[in-house]
C-alpha cells in the first residue's frame, strides 16, 4: 500500500483472486488456501464463492455483485466478507 | 463459526490435513513414536505408486500434505516425490529429525517453493531431548537447523518449524523453545502427546500432569497466535471461558486422515489400528474412494454421542477430547478423555487399563541383545 492515494470505496475497486490462492468447492462454500502465507480460509457461503470467482471478470466489485444478482440489501454484508478476504490476502487489488 | 464446525463434522470433499508417513524406517527409536517406526516395511509404496497417489490428491485439490515417517528422508526417492508433489500444486510440509540435512540438502530444500520443514525436538537441552528421542538426537537437530539457517531457508521460504511433543519433562521449557525458535527466525509448533504407537507404553510416565495442563493452557492463551498446535490441545478448552485458537473438534476422518507407508488409510495419524483403517490406496478407486465412501469415515462423520460426558457442562468446550487418546487407554470413545481436565479420565484410565487395545503395525527395531555377564549366575 502506498498510502499516497486515497483508496476508493470498495465497490469501485478492481479486485481479483490472489495468484497464489487456490479455491476448492465444499458443501458450505469453499476453502481457500494461500500458498505463500500457508493460510487456510473458509468462504462460508456459496454466493460469496460465486462473487469471488466473478471478480476477475469485472472492472469493479459493484459490477461483480450485479453480475451475480446479489440484491442491494446484501451488499453491505458482502463488502464485509470481501474486506476480510482482502485482509487475509485471498483477494488483492488488480493493477489497472 | 459454530455452523462451520457443524459442517466440518459432516466431512469435507477432501481432507484439509492429510498426513502421509512415507516410511516406517527410522534412524531413531523415540520412546513416544506414534507409528512405532524403526524398520522399513517391505510392502512400502513404490515410487510409481506414490506418484499415482499424488496424482489423485491433485485431482481432489488437496492443497498440501504433511509428510512424516519414520524418517521420510531415508527414502531414496524423497526429493523426487517432494518435487513431484510440488509440481502438481500440492505443497509439502515434512517432519524430520534432521539427521539427513547436511549443507547440500539444506540448500536443496531452501531452493524449493511451497516447502515447509519441521524439525522434531523434545527438549531445549540434550539431556531432556535425548531421554525421549535417543542419544545424540539433540545435537543432530541443532546441526540441521544450523544448516537450514546457513542455506538461507528462512529468508527464502519463511520460517521452518521446531516441532515439540509436550511432555511432563519439557513443559517448563516452552518459553525456552520459543526463544530457540526466535533465534533461528523459526516458528514453534507444539503438539499433544498421545498414547499411540510406542507411546502406549510411555504415555503414563510422560504425559503432563493436570497442573501442567493448566500451565499449557495458560501459556497458549498468551502465545497461541504465534505458535502452531495442529489444534491438538482442544481438550484444554474445558479449563476456562476462553477457547484456544483453532477449530476445536476431532478432525479424524472428517478433515484429517493418515496414509501409512504401505498405503493403508487411517482416520488420523494417532490411530494406526485395524479398527480405524478405512481402506488402502491400492484398492480400486484409490484414495478418493476411501475418503468419500469408506464405511468407517461415514460413521465418524455422523453426529457423535456425548456419552458419559453428556451431563458435563464443559462438553461444548472440550468435545470429549481425543479419540486416539481414549482408544489406546481403554476408554470407550464416548467416554472422557484420559487427560480430562476435570479429572473424569483418571478413573476411566484405571478401569480401562487391562482392556486397552495394543497398537498394531509395530516396526520397532528388535531389542539389542543385552550384554551377557560371564562367569556369574
Amino acid at each position: 500500500m502506498t498510502g499516497e492515494v486515497a483508496t476508493p470505496p470498495l465497490a469501485q475497486r478492481a479486485l481479483g483472486l490472489h495468484p497464489q490462492v487456490a479455491l476448492r468447492p465444499e458443501p458450505f462454500g469453499a476453502l481457500a488456501y494461500h500458498y505463500d502465507t500457508r493460510r487456510l480460509v473458509f468462504l462460508k457461503h456459496p454466493d460469496v464463492v460465486r462473487v469471488v470467482r466473478a471478480l476477475d471478470d469485472h472492472a469493479t466489485v459493484a459490477g461483480a455483485l450485479a453480475a451475480c444478482d446479489i440484491e442491494p440489501g446484501r451488499h453491505a454484508a458482502f463488502e464485509r466478507a470481501l474486506t476480510s478476504l482482502i485482509e487475509s490476502e485471498v483477494l488483492h487489488d488488480r493493477t489497472r | 463459526m459454530t455452523a462451520l464446525v457443524e459442517q466440518l463434522k459432516g466431512g469435507l470433499d477432501a481432507p484439509i490435513c492429510l498426513t502421509w508417513e512415507l516410511t516406517y524406517a527410522c534412524n531413531l527409536e523415540c520412546v513416544h513414536c506414534l507409528s512405532s517406526s524403526g524398520r522399513r516395511d517391505p510392502r512400502e509404496l513404490t515410487t510409481a505408486e506414490a506418484k499415482a497417489v499424488l496424482d489423485q490428491l491433485h485431482d481432489l485439490q488437496v492443497f498440501y500434505i504433511n509428510i512424516g515417517g519414520g524418517e521420510p528422508m531415508i527414502r531414496r526417492d524423497f526429493f523426487e516425490l517432494v518435487e513431484y508433489s510440488i509440481g502438481r500444486g500440492i505443497g509439502v510440509k515434512f517432519s524430520t529429525n534432521g539427521a539427513f540435512i547436511d549443507a547440500d540438502k539444506a540448500r536443496r530444500l531452501a531452493a524449493m517453493d511451497y516447502l515447509d520443514v519441521q524439525i522434531s525436538l523434545d527438549g531445549t537441552d540434550a539431556l531432556t531431548n535425548d531421554a525421549v528421542r535417543g542419544t545424540g538426537s539433540y545435537a543432530t537437530a541443532i546441526r540441521a537447523m544450523d544448516h537450514l539457517c546457513d542455506a538461507g531457508f528462512v529468508e527464502r521460504n519463511g520460517p521452518f518449524k521446531i516441532s515439540v511433543v509436550v511432555t511432563r519433562h519439557n513443559v517448563d521449557q516452552l518459553d525456552d523453545f520459543e526463544a530457540l525458535a526466535d533465534s533461528y527466525g523459526a516458528q514453534l509448533r507444539i503438539t499433544r502427546l498421545r498414547p499411540s504407537g510406542r507411546g502406549a507404553d510411555t504415555w503414563h510416565d510422560l504425559h503432563p500432569t493436570n497442573a501442567q495442563q493448566r500451565q499449557i493452557y495458560d501459556w497458549l492463551l498468551v502465545h497461541g497466535e504465534r505458535v502452531l498446535t495442529g489444534d491438538s490441545f482442544f481438550h484444554l478448552n474445558a479449563l476456562g471461558p476462553e477457547n484456544l485458537p483453532g477449530l476445536n473438534l476431532c478432525g479424524a476422518g472428517r478433515v484429517v486422515c493418515l496414509i501409512d507407508p504401505i498405503g493403508d488409510v487411517y482416520a488420523c495419524p494417532f490411530v494406526i489400528h485395524d479398527e480405524f483403517r478405512a481402506g488402502n490406496v491400492r484398492d480400486g478407486g484409490g484414495f478418493g474412494r476411501v475418503w468419500k465412501q469408506s464405511e468407517l469415515f461415514r460413521k465418524l462423520r455422523e453426529p457423535q454421542s456425548a456419552g458419559a460426558c453428556a451431563s458435563c457442562g464443559a462438553f461444548d468446550a472440550c468435545q470429549g477430547g481425543c479419540m486416539a487418546a481414549k482408544f489406546f487407554t481403554g476408554i470407550p470413545l464416548d467416554g472422557p478423555d484420559p487427560e480430562c481436565v476435570s479429572g473424569h479420565g483418571e478413573l476411566a484410565v484405571e478401569v480401562g487399563a487391562g482392556s486397552a487395545p495394543r497398537p498394531m503395525m509395530d516396526h520397532s527395531k528388535p531389542p539389542r541383545p543385552t550384554p551377557v555377564a560371564l562367569g556369574r549366575k
